[in-house]
């Protein structure tokens, strides 16, 4: 990893997070709808995983899927902010052509494979994702990301053993930050730690500091290569945080000022920050050069875009709810003759 | 020509569409080594292989999200659940993923995908192997649901939902497996919308879907024989519904029956008459009647049974009552 590799990496968690901050403005104008769920706390996780898989879309690059925390994650894999943004604005330019929301961001084109509000339904779509491309031997994979929340559904037993029992290609990422919702780990499940409970389905596993870019990327690279060489599954956990509340609605009751702050100190953005600047590879002056330079583009380029895209046209309603250009050989009607 | 079960020919569209395109793969439980519970993929395991013909765990939601998964990436999976009571299991991926996703992703991501799964009663399963369920999947937005009433359309409708970009679900029956029609040798396709007009007549109209059009065609033998002209028509597909040929045939009988396997509240024989009323209100000279399931949970007793679900006689019962001569 280059010098200018280590500042793009800074730059994209600096990038991230001030994006969310101004989704999180723009709710409170109204201009976002539904529910807003941001992903602030745990940008190392999304963008150092990411940053060791093969992202770009195309039959080379791997697929990525997530929940309902789905905007870092799009951006990481190559969505453009500006539709992502759009989205979340409702506008025909959005990723989703304004149907989906925040909670519901696809870019094929990144293979970004879209953001689901059920939870737990990413773990089966993940592994099929992985058994088309097995099948077709491109030699992708698929990245699955969901929060310890997930790990309560059926559908995390289900598919952890169809996954291991069929070795597909998938990289399952664990985002431990503790709370589904707002009910803490330790009320709602047996074990804290989560890549414990796949051991009963044969697959590799195992556990990391989520807050520090460096240590994600590490474990992620040790996990994405065994995947795509063994063809086989891996869980991969990450202790993290997220700084906001579960969605817009949160008053955040159900935990302490003090836990909070403890994280706080440990911030993914201050972290890899403070390693650039004592490694002589960026000052404080850069650092403040890189926010303000992010906040520009975002509010002169990426806000702008959102506010001034069209609305869907309530002409189109229907529009996408089956192909909107069916071969009329397997479609029909059939003819009746009166 | 060939004399073909309905079990067969669903396994000779699977043969067919596997050998077309290396992309189709067929998934479910004791599909593969074992043959399929109905026999409709028996012999495709040793001809294709464990990874194209895919036996899966009891995990109906998960396997089915894998097959949506796969589909998203261009792969076209049948997938057999076993009794559509398991289908409730995986309501999860068809309705909130595989109905959805289209919609959702703003038209950029398509589920090619195929659910087939019985869905009747049949032969003292009892309550939860006997769920008829077809009005709660023609309910939902982004799917298209078919009924293929034997041999001819379940394979060409079976080869067709194959290579549509929409996910389809194919209600079969356990007790039409066995039926058996002529099948031209030669490949065909049936399209998935569009009613069929299966008997024509005058006086009155007899609307069936899955089994109940062989009710229907049985009760339209009896009024013949008491001189009155029955057209019996199959939906084919609950989903859209052909409301055109529906009211043509109205128009013309200005009677109609509508017979349901399903229970009847909320159901199919609901739909189908609200939108004749809707469209040719006027054409009717008698009140619609519609035959259907009894409102309980499927008894394992056989003369419960058969009482709970509609026959040939009530759909003939039914007629007479809108005819007037009871």
């Amino acid at each position: 990893m280059t010098d200018a590799d280590k500042k793009r990496l800074l730059r994209e968690m600096i990038f991230f997070r001030r994006f969310e901050d101004r989704t999180f403005e723009a709710y409170m104008e109204r201009k976002i709808g539904g529910f807003l769920h941001l992903y602030s706390g745990q940008e190392a996780v999304a963008t150092g995983v990411l940053e060791m898989a093969k992202m770009g879309g195309g039959d080379k690059a791997d697929y990525v899927i997530t929940g309902y925390r789905d905007h870092v994650h799009a951006l990481k894999a190559g969505a453009p902010a500006r539709e992502v943004m759009a989205e979340l604005y409702g506008k025909e330019t959005g990723s989703s052509r304004g149907r989906g929301g925040s909670m519901h961001i696809f870019d094929p084109t990144a293979n970004f494979m879209g953001g689901y509000a059920l939870v737990g339904q990413p773990f089966p779509l993940a592994a099929g994702l992985a058994l088309g491309c097995k099948h077709k031997k491109t030699n992708q994979i698929a990245i699955c990301f969901l929060g310890d929340g997930a790990n309560n559904q059926g559908t995390f037993h289900e598919t952890m053993n169809m996954a291991s029992v069929w070795n597909l290609p998938v990289l399952f990422v664990c985002e431990n930050n503790m709370y589904a919702i707002g009910t803490h780990i330790d009320r709602s499940t047996a074990v804290r730690d989560q890549y414990k409970r796949v051991c009963g389905y044969n697959m590799k596993a195992s556990q990391h500091d989520g807050m520090d870019i460096d240590v994600v990327m590490k474990a992620a690279k040790t996990a994405v290569d065994y995947v795509r060489k063994e063809s086989k599954p891996y869980f991969i956990e990450f202790m993290t945080y997220r700084f906001r509340g579960h969605s817009m609605s949160d008053a955040k009751g159900y935990r302490t000022k003090e836990e909070e702050a403890e994280w706080e100190k440990r911030d993914p953005i201050n972290i890899y920050k403070a390693r650039l600047i004592e490694a002589g590879l960026i000052t404080d002056a850069d650092v403040k050069k890189m926010q303000d330079d992010v906040q520009n583009e975002i509010e002169t380029d990426i806000i702008k875009f959102a506010e001034q895209s069209p609305e869907p046209k309530v002409a189109e309603l229907t529009r996408y709810v089956l192909d909107d250009n069916p071969d009329p050989r397997w479609i029909g009607p059939l003819q009746n003759k009166y | 020509m060939a004399q073909l079960a309905y079990w067969e020919a669903i396994r000779r569209a699977h043969d067919e569409e596997m050998t077309n395109d290396p992309l189709v793969f067929a998934m479910g439980e004791d599909i593969g080594v074992a043959g399929g519970t109905y026999k409709a993929t028996s012999g495709l395991y040793t001809k294709y292989g464990a990874e194209r013909v895919i036996d899966t765990p009891i995990s109906e939601n998960s396997y089915t999200g894998i097959g949506i998964g796969a589909s998203m990436v261009g792969m076209r999976p049948i997938i057999e659940i076993m009794s559509i009571n398991f289908a409730l299991l995986a309501l999860d991926t068809i309705v909130n993923a595989a109905a959805k996703i289209r919609y959702m992703s703003g038209g950029r991501v398509h589920c090619p995908l195929v659910i087939r799964t019985p869905g009747g009663t049949a032969h003292q399963l009892a309550a939860q192997h006997s769920a008829r369920l077809a009005r709660m999947f023609m309910s939902t937005s982004g799917l298209r649901v078919v009924t293929p009433r034997g041999p001819i359309d379940a394979y060409g409708m079976l080869k067709s939902a194959v290579r549509c970009n929409d996910p389809v679900v194919i209600i079969e029956h356990e007790r039409m497996y066995n039926i058996k029609e002529e099948m031209p040798d030669t490949e065909f396709f049936r399209p998935l919308e569009g009613a069929e007009i299966v008997r024509k007549g005058e006086d009155i109209t007899l609307i069936g879907y899955n089994y109940s059009v062989h009710l229907c065609l049985e009760a339209a033998k009896r009024l013949e024989k008491d001189g009155v002209s029955a057209e019996v028509v199959d939906l084919r597909s609950l989903k859209p519904i052909d409301r055109e040929t529906i009211r043509r045939s109205v128009e013309k009988t200005h009677r109609v029956v509508v017979a349901e396997e399903d229970e009847a509240p909320v159901g199919v024989g609901a739909e189908i008459i609200t939108g004749i009323m809707e469209d040719c209100f006027f054409a009717l000279d008698s009140q619609p009647v519609r035959i259907h399931a009894a409102d309980v949970p499927v008894p394992y007793n056989a003369q419960l049974e058969k009482a709970a679900i509609p026959s040939a006689d009530d759909v003939y019962q039914g007629a007479l009552k809108v005819l007037g001569k009871i």
